[in-house]
């Protein structure tokens, strides 16, 4: 319950390495389009993507917030936007600015969170609680880069390029197909059955309860060892290969499992390279491609009513059949 | 339960009222447990909120949300009156931030939006309160202990789960007799005094507290291990447990968590939340084949010890979370409906709404086709620019400032029938079939809900009755049902699922109730070949599973035998062996398993 001043870091989080590693794909390059998390309660979801904020790089104050036209200079720190539950839509794109009306009378715009995240991320937790026109808004604008204020007389447009992060509960309500297919990514986490891994999760969380600060300085040397690979990560992004042999293998695989579309295909490729050039590799492999497979494509099988594997196992399966 | 008319606890379980009072005061030493929910219990819940805010420092807030508070109220935004008045914006903080440092109390937390739940639960997690709202933009500290009061009387009245979760202790009050009630009232004349502490204060506490021994390793594997047996997945539970280890140590005034400690968390905390009762090691029996009950509790002032070898730690954890196991917990288990079960209520799902039903506030938008204006909202939007907007006599209102009143509404409930007609059910079995089927028609009429009706024979299903309201045309249907020839159960299953799935894709929600003896002999195709009826009607029940739409079984054969068992399990169904039941045990059998 006390004010988490110092988040819990990146590195400390036991096991969950598939919801890691799409995070720092995610984080390495901001086009793959964000990811979701689905997972029961108290798996750590929210704790893993309020770590990763605290871990990035900074970027250049140019690309970050509100920019309103006029020259930035210097590096600022990521921005993270947390939507809170139950934000209105005027604070959400931005509106009128009411103290200066009230005040002054002047119409003056005042920025909201889609502003703020600008550069950056944007997290919704429980997805499946946020006001549908809320929603369509923030995919809207995540996909176009670009907010648009048409409201109170005024009108404003901005850059808004953010990463959605979105969390939920499969079992608090299913999220419409279509909001899924936007989120690049998509992981699925459990709480581990592994007794040690679930004694080590309980006294890391109790250490870090009782000693915050204590327990971020024993980690430091690990968070920094993470951002120093992101940011090599984005530094070599541009220069990673795919060769052709590899994107023949990701259209085989989507063709295989029966992903619909170009954004599954695209996707993939995007985040087999940003895997490769988070682990210091010069060309995307298939190996990279089977790697991040299951959390490229899941969310955009279409479903079978009469098979009822789940989506992991079956591009599983379509990987095998690949190989053979 | 035996009326012994003295206070002494009663039998094996762990008296639920000095339980709940030990979990009042461990939340006071450690807010970080977050608070209790208490099932039922009346007035004795009173006197544990009096208890928990006795261990809190003088003058600690308290504060009731209502269910429906609304969002200006529960986190807070811009204060129009004041705004208005001073010509300047004027935030007012909410309730949440009010009640830093105290309680909250949730009063018919049954009732409580999800919505809601999740707003408490994002200020549970994070400790402060972040407001974008309303051209308002606000930032608290709300760090406070929550009382959830669960008011519910059915077992799937349950409060949101993103709520419950972040409460460490769950308390089921409602066994706790009149007799109770007067034993622990009746010495505080009807208020609550609570006795301070014996030992404890929270000086003491803090000095114990500064250097309070690190968890040894043993422990924290004692408590992850009895969550992992009772089938506990939520890592918030050991972490709930190991704190309240920690404040039953502080509160009994010592460094370090010892195994007593370790087994009243395991007792206060898990057994509440356990989803599964552990398989019981083999033991070998010296004493003979007598029916052992499960490990008694262990008992701190008992002093029994009888047994010479030292019980190891974990088991003696997961005996005090066994013993205190609720009654009904492996009923909730045998019918999968745990704590966590999706809440549902009523008839049909809940859906939002622009025309009809339950007023859910407003929100912007622009009225017209069905959608109304609410004034009082719209007015509201549009008071605090009218500087700006440089109105001098009439009230300047611009389209963003429009609001629309919005609705929610029960989808309404479709029950479906699918009956087997064929011969080897017919002779026997379909009249009674019939007359439970009228049953549940009428009670579908009553309950202004739709019917539907597939029935199977010969080589394939047919739709008798396509989804009405309609008992009369219901009732000339199933009366003209002849029975005889083969069973395409796969065709009837799937006929079923095609009519619920169209049922759900116009709004409405299904519930399957299939009456069958299970014995499929005609395929998906038509062709009388066993073995491939009989797999594609299992592969025909996994779809209605998958399209997790609520069903029944109802086994009407003379010998149920495991078939239709399997097919239900495969369909997620409810079944029903009703080998020897008239219509209307099978009516009352059906009726039970209907979704809430």
């Amino acid at each position: 319950m006390h004010l988490m001043k110092v988040s819990f870091p990146f590195s400390a989080i036991v096991g969950q390495d598939e919801m890691k590693r799409a995070l720092m794909i995610a984080a390495v390059d901001a086009r793959i389009g964000g990811v979701m998390v689905f997972g029961d309660r108290g798996t750590g979801k929210s704790t893993a993507v309020r770590a990763l904020a605290a871990l990035l790089p900074p970027i250049p104050a140019a690309q970050a917030g509100y920019q309103d036209g006029t020259p930035r200079k210097g590096n600022v720190p990521v921005p993270f936007v947390d939507l809170p539950l139950g934000a209105t839509e005027d604070r959400v794109v931005g509106a009128l600015d009411l103290e200066r009306a009230l005040g002054a009378g002047i119409k003056a715009f005042e920025p909201g969170l889609l502003a703020r995240a600008n550069g950056g991320f944007l997290y919704i937790d429980e997805v499946n609680l946020l006001e549908d026109h809320i929603v369509d808004l923030l995919l809207d604008v995540a996909a176009s880069g670009e907010n648009v204020v048409e409201r109170e007389g005024l009108s404003v447009r901005h850059p808004a390029r953010f990463v959605l992060v979105g969390s939920g509960n499969p079992e608090e309500g299913e999220l419409r197909p279509q909001l899924l297919d936007r989120f690049g990514l998509s992981v699925e986490v459990r709480t581990p059955q592994d007794l040690k891994q679930r004694v080590e999760i309980l006294k890391r969380c109790d250490a870090f309860e009782r000693g915050p600060e204590a327990f971020a300085e024993k980690w430091h040397k690990d968070e920094r060892k993470a951002l120093e690979q992101i940011a090599r990560g984005r530094a070599a992004l541009a220069g990673v290969d795919v060769p052709d042999e590899v994107l023949t293998f990701a259209s085989r695989l989507c063709m295989a499992v029966g992903a619909d579309g170009l954004r599954g295909e695209l996707t993939l490729m995007r985040s087999a390279r940003a895997l490769a050039a988070l682990g210091g590799a010069n060309a995307a492999t298939t190996d990279h491609i089977r790697t991040v497979a299951p959390m490229a494509l899941r969310h955009r099988l279409r479903r079978n009513v009469l098979d009822e594997t789940g989506s992991t196992v079956r591009i599983e399966r379509a990987l095998e059949g690949l190989a053979a | 339960m035996i009326e012994t008319g003295d206070d002494a606890p009663y039998d094996d379980q762990p008296d639920t009222f000095e339980d709940a009072l030990i979990a009042a005061r461990l939340c006071a030493i450690d807010p970080g447990l977050g608070g209790m929910v208490l099932r039922g219990g009346g007035e004795v819940r009173d006197a544990l909120i009096a208890e928990m805010r006795g261990g809190l420092p003088a003058g600690a807030p308290m504060r009731r949300i209502p269910a429906h508070i609304d969002d200006d109220r529960l986190l807070g935004g811009i204060d129009l009156t004041s705004t208005l008045a001073l010509g300047r914006a004027v935030s007012r903080t909410g309730l949440l931030v009010e009640a830093d440092g105290g309680v909250v109390v949730v009063p018919m937390a049954e009732r409580l939006s999800d919505a809601v739940a999740g707003r408490l639960a994002a200020v549970i997690d994070t400790g402060e309160v972040v407001v974008e709202r309303d051209g308002a933009a606000l930032r608290g500290q709300a760090q406070f202990l929550v009382v959830a009061l669960d008011d519910g009387v059915e077992p799937d009245e349950r409060i949101p789960s993103a709520l419950a979760e972040r409460l460490a202790f769950w308390i089921d009050l409602t066994d706790t007799t009149f007799q109770d009630h007067a034993r622990i009232l009746g010495a505080h004349e009807g208020q609550w005094e609570p006795a301070p502490w014996e030992g404890w204060s929270p000086q003491q506490a803090q000095g114990i507290a500064a250097n309070f021994a690190e968890p040894s390793p043993q422990i924290l594997e004692v408590l992850a291990a009895t969550a992992a047996a009772l089938g506990i997945d939520s890592a918030r539970a050991p972490l709930f447990a190991l704190r309240a280890a920690r404040a039953a140590a502080l509160l009994a005034g010592r460094h370090e968590i010892d195994e007593e400690d370790a087994a009243l968390a395991a007792r206060l905390v898990y057994a509440p939340r356990a989803t599964r009762v552990p398989m019981p090691a083999p033991e070998p029996e010296p004493e003979g084949d007598t029916e052992e009950p499960p490990p008694p509790p262990p008992d701190s002032d008992g002093g029994e010890e009888e047994r010479s070898e030292p019980t190891p730690p974990e088991d003696l954890v997961l005996a005090a979370a066994l013993a205190a196991l609720p009654k009904d917990v492996l009923a909730r288990i045998a019918t999968g409906h745990g704590r966590t079960a999706t809440r549902t209520s009523g008839a049909g799902e809940r859906r939002k709404s622009n025309a009809r039903g339950r007023p859910m506030g407003a929100r912007a938008g622009v009225p017209g086709g069905g959608v109304r204006l609410s004034l009082i909202d719209t007015l509201r939007a549009a008071a605090p620019w009218q500087k700006v907007r440089g109105s001098t006599d009439r009230i300047a209102v611009r389209r963003d400032d429009l609001r629309i009143r919005r609705f929610e509404t029960r989808a309404q409930a479709l029950t479906i029938f699918a009956v087997d007609a064929s011969g080897s059910s017919a002779l026997t079995r379909l009249a009674e079939a019939k007359g439970a089927v009228e049953l549940l028609l009428a009670e579908a009429y009553v309950k202004r809900a739709e019917v539907a009706l597939v029935a199977f024979r010969g080589v394939a299903a047919e739709l008798l009755l396509p989804p009405t309201r309609s008992l009369a045309r219901a009732r000339r249907s199933l009366a003209e049902l002849p029975g005889g020839g083969g069973t395409p159960l796969a065709a009837g299953l799937n006929a079923a699922r095609e009519l619920a799935e169209s049922a759900r894709a116009r709004g409405k929600t299904p519930f399957v109730v299939i009456l069958t003896d299970g014995r499929a002999n005609i395929a998906a195709d038509g062709t009388a070949v066993r073995a491939t009826a009989q797999s594609d009607a299992e592969a025909a029940a996994r779809a209605i599973g998958a399209a997790n739409i609520a069903s029944a079984f109802v086994d009407i054969s003379v010998r149920p035998r495991p078939e239709g068992a399997a097919l239900a399990a495969a369909m997620r169904a409810r079944y029903l062996p009703l080998p020897r039941a008239d219509a209307a045990t099978m009516h009352a059998a059906v009726k039970s398993s209907e979704p809430r």
